[in-house]
């Protein structure tokens, strides 16, 4: 057990002495965070959009006003027809497109039911998403009010034309992701890294020329690690909380041993990694194309996953980022326990276990 | 009990033979020397002995220890210093220390006296990092770490190659103050003087031994006399002499040409005379280990 | 004064509070080959680096090849070639992109590049090589390679820095060989090696010890002076006299 602390002492040294990469690691989350978080709050004042209103009645009217009296939407043209519609978007300005149907305040009365339509330019989609979320809000708040008026249990149906993830209830998105790719980064990159680095020093020679059983080489380079890691969530997630004022609605405990476990899987990949190569510089170059491209891309973080081409769908499925972004909206934002995120949880367990298993059948107690 | 046999070891990466037929033992409290040019194979060989690398073919025994089959109590029981330095460049000379006495189970004061001598020239500068001392004082660190635990053989790879004269002298010395301890040592070196300073040693070349005797009996059986010839103008007088079909080797050591004829001297003599060579001086000179070992490598190059 | 290929007076650098180079003076004239030598962290990098124009002094003034180290480093680095044991050629080019692209560095044309190449690859006896990859060649002869290499824009001086590590007594022989026939035809080599013997074939040598030069005379002259049988002696005694 001594050699173990000894060990573990050496590689807290070896963190703590290099400045820069410090700084890199807690300087990154921090970063990122102000960057995406007010990248997105940012982008949704003001924006541009459309209105084609079939009905011109007071009931559509009130509608559009109660849109633009919000700083969110600015109508920057009233359509007259479907087929301006096209150029509108293509123009580029318009960002978003209310369209009302003729006789709302028919369907309304009558009915019981109303239907706006919303279009979106999804080629941004985490703009159109967002965008969608607020408008989609403040018809519901519309629908409240008039509600409250008539007295008359009242639905307005906004039908949608752009696949979104249903369970985004705001702009938190970008808490989630960048907690995946730090924890991806720190975890990952860093020790395989770090054990390379050992190789390439030559010093991984006489740790095996020494009575050191691999399991502890391994294990005393990669358990600072899970503590750096962890502390990074804390940081992130107070982040969130602080600053954003994001939710956390389910169990705080559940939420940091996920971070923990996702720690753990990442940090299995980083061994699987150093394992397979002798350099430094492989090991980088695997870490960020192997993983943190597809950690960004794929793992519905800046891109919705249900708008991407179904191949793409799949091959998302074997990247534990994906899985943890899931149980990380879900905790946060839903309020999910773990009765909820069971499989994603275990999914992610099974993941560590097989990284580990094939790493320690890979790593090697000779030098070739 | 021999600390180290070695018996018909082979091992090849793919199209190099990096190791050809080498046996040898090293015996009780020997300093036995592998000595040879980059690319002989020597690290090869060390990594073979302690375990890091598998042979292809033939056995190698440590301390009577299979290098294969027991290679965990190999691995507790001998020191090791690798060609490259090979410890944290970030960690101070303390910490280094500290740290490989305890993952081999040991303590520094435990074994002190072993590495006292040594450790007493670098701990002046104990707080320092690794990686900011001198080539000397790190062969210095280097060593003290691989005796920390202290091993029942030691092997050191190239622990003098780039380090200065000076250095190279007192990591000599230091050996043989350690020799007196009765540990066996295994130590290469690139440096062809440096092989008086074994007890026996193996001259490589490209993986093969060519041959294996004391410093003594190796310069004993050069077996031609060697003159030592120079003149104002070496290297004229060196493709003079080469462009004589009576000589047989001429080569530049230090101050002198050594040269060795396949005729009388006189004939030499003769040919240079009308040359017009200024300052020319002739005179017998004794051999060494170089011209040993320049001498196999004709050979086996004439074999090839 | 103008056949001096190196002149250095007072050349001092300072890091810090640390002198690596404390006030060196010599000269090295054209077609010398001087050994330049000194204990591990003795300032012979240093002092390597400014006459190459890499390093600015802190004081003092130096020429090269005719040129002030100080203003004119361009011109400096256009006659000078230099080789180091670490750092030398690209393993994975071939013999002839090596050359090919260090012809073109230097500006050469592509006929001379072609003649050079044709002649060089000659005189190693490497035509059969010329299309391997350098890292398949034994360390020996890209030593070899790397100085020619260093000599293909025939500048005046050369520096080697530690050349002849780790090769063998024949091939080591060989380099010195190269050596020698490139001093021939007058240029002039500034040599650094930890073997003592090599120190010898030097016409003269200067011995560096902490930042200051101590001794500088032909082999003869400093065995003589320090009543030494060998370089190795000489070297002992005065590294020594400093502890």
């Amino acid at each position: 057990m001594q050699q173990f602390f000894v060990f573990v002492r050496k590689e807290c040294y070896h963190i703590f002495r290099d400045k820069r990469t410090l700084l890199i690691l807690f300087g990154m989350p921090l970063v990122l965070i102000i960057l995406f978080g007010f990248a997105i709050t940012n982008e949704i004042h003001h924006a541009q959009i459309a209105v084609l209103d079939q009905s011109r009645d007071s009931y559509s009217q009130r509608l559009v006003r109660k849109m633009t009296a919000s700083r969110y939407f600015e109508v920057n043209r009233y359509l007259s027809s479907y087929k301006e519609i096209g150029p509108a978007f293509r123009q580029g300005d318009v960002k978003l497109v209310v369209v009302i149907p003729g006789r709302f305040a028919h369907s309304f009365e009558h009915e019981k039911v109303a239907a706006v339509q919303l279009l979106t330019d999804a080629s941004d989609p985490n703009t159109a998403t967002t965008l969608i979320n607020y408008a989609n809000a403040m018809i519901i708040q519309y629908q409240q009010e008039l509600t409250g008026e008539i007295k008359l249990p009242l639905t307005i149906r906004s039908e949608i034309q752009m696949v979104y993830n249903p369970s985004l209830k705001g702009v938190f998105l970008f808490v989630p992701g960048v907690m995946t790719l730090i924890l991806m980064l720190v975890s990952a990159m860093m020790t395989s890294i770090t054990i390379t680095r050992e190789k390439e020093l030559g010093t991984m020679e006489i740790l095996l020329v020494s009575p050191l059983k691999p399991v502890m080489i391994i294990a005393g380079k990669v358990v600072p690690y899970i503590v750096l890691s962890f502390i990074i969530s804390l940081i992130i997630l107070a982040m969130g909380t602080w600053v954003f004022a994001m939710p956390v609605k389910g169990s705080l405990l559940l939420l940091l041993l996920e971070c923990i476990l996702f720690g753990l899987t990442a940090l299995s990949l980083g061994i699987l990694i150093s394992s397979m190569t002798n350099s430094q510089q492989t090991a980088m170059m695997i870490s960020l194309m192997g993983l943190m491209l597809p950690t960004v891309l794929l793992s519905g973080f800046v891109f919705p996953l249900e708008s991407m081409p179904k191949p793409l769908q799949v091959v998302a499925n074997v990247l534990p980022a994906k899985w943890f972004n899931i149980i990380l909206k879900d905790v946060m934002l839903k309020g999910a326990g773990l009765r909820q995120v069971w499989m994603p949880t275990a999914i992610l367990c099974g993941m560590t276990v097989f990284f580990l298993a094939v790493s320690i059948r890979k790593f090697k107690i000779r030098l070739s | 009990m021999l600390p180290i046999v070695v018996e018909h070891i082979h091992k090849s990466f793919g199209d190099l033979k990096a190791l050809h037929d080498i046996s040898f033992t090293v015996n009780e409290g020997e300093l036995f020397g592998l000595i040879g040019p980059d690319g002989a194979g020597k690290s090869t060989l060390f990594r073979i002995l302690t375990t890091l690398l598998l042979a292809d073919k033939g056995n190698a025994t440590v301390n009577g220890l299979d290098v294969v089959k027991q290679y965990r109590t190999i691995r507790r029981e001998v020191g090791y210093m690798p060609g490259r330095f090979s410890l944290y460049q970030d960690l101070t000379i303390e910490e280094n220390l500290n740290f490989f006495a305890t993952i081999f189970n040991t303590t520094v004061e435990e074994n002190y006296d072993l590495i006292k001598d040594i450790y007493e020239q670098i701990a002046p500068f104990a707080k320092r990092p690794a990686g900011k001392l001198s080539g000397g004082m790190k062969q210095k660190l280097a060593l003290c770490c691989a005796l920390v635990h202290k091993p029942k053989v030691l092997f050191l790879d190239e622990p003098t190659t780039g380090v200065d004269p000076v250095s190279r002298k007192e990591f000599w010395d230091m050996l043989r103050r350690l020799k007196t301890k009765g540990i066996p040592i295994l130590v290469s070196t690139p440096y062809m003087d440096e092989a008086i300073l074994c007890d026996r040693v193996a001259l490589m070349q490209k993986g093969a031994i060519m041959q294996i005797n004391t410093p003594a009996n190796i310069v004993a059986g050069f077996g031609m006399p060697v003159w030592a010839m120079k003149a104002d103008n070496m290297y004229r007088l060196i493709r003079d002499l080469r462009a004589f079909e009576g000589v047989y080797s001429c080569y530049a050591f230090g101050e002198y040409l050594h040269v060795t004829v396949n005729t009388e001297l006189e004939n030499v003599k003769a040919y240079l005379a009308p040359l017009g060579h200024e300052g020319l001086e002739i005179k017998p000179a004794k051999p060494g280990i170089e011209d040993a070992f320049m001498q196999l490598m004709q050979e086996q190059n004439e074999l090839a | 004064m103008n056949n001096y290929s190196i002149v250095t007076k007072d050349l001092t650098k300072r890091f810090g509070s640390f002198t690596a180079t404390d006030a060196i003076t010599f000269e090295v004239g054209q077609g010398e080959i001087f050994g330049f030598l000194g204990a591990n962290g003795a300032g012979k990098t240093t002092a390597m680096r400014m006459l190459c124009g890499l390093l600015k002094p802190s004081s003092g003034e130096a020429k090269v090849a005719g040129y002030d180290i100080y203003t004119q480093t361009e011109q400096i680095k256009k006659r000078i070639g230099y080789m180091s044991q670490k750092f030398s050629l690209y393993e994975d080019l071939t013999v002839k992109e090596n050359i090919r692209f260090y012809g073109g560095i230097y500006g050469l044309s592509n006929q001379q590049i072609k003649e050079k190449t044709h002649a060089l690859l000659d005189r190693l006896q490497l035509e059969k090589e010329a299309r391997q990859l350098v890292s398949s060649l034994p360390l020996g002869w890209k030593q070899k390679l790397s100085f020619s290499i260093a000599l293909l824009h025939d500048p005046s001086i050369v520096f080697l820095d530690e050349p002849t590590g780790g090769v063998d007594p024949i091939t080591r022989r060989q380099f010195w060989d190269l050596i020698y026939e490139s001093a021939d035809k007058g240029v002039t080599i500034f040599v650094t090696t930890h073997y003592m013997d090599e120190a010898e074939y030097c016409n003269r040598i200067s011995i560096m010890v902490d930042g200051k030069i101590k001794a500088l005379d032909t082999p003869a002259g400093l065995k003589k002076q320090f009543n030494a049988e060998s370089m190795n002696d000489v070297f002992l005694q005065l590294a020594r006299a400093k502890s």
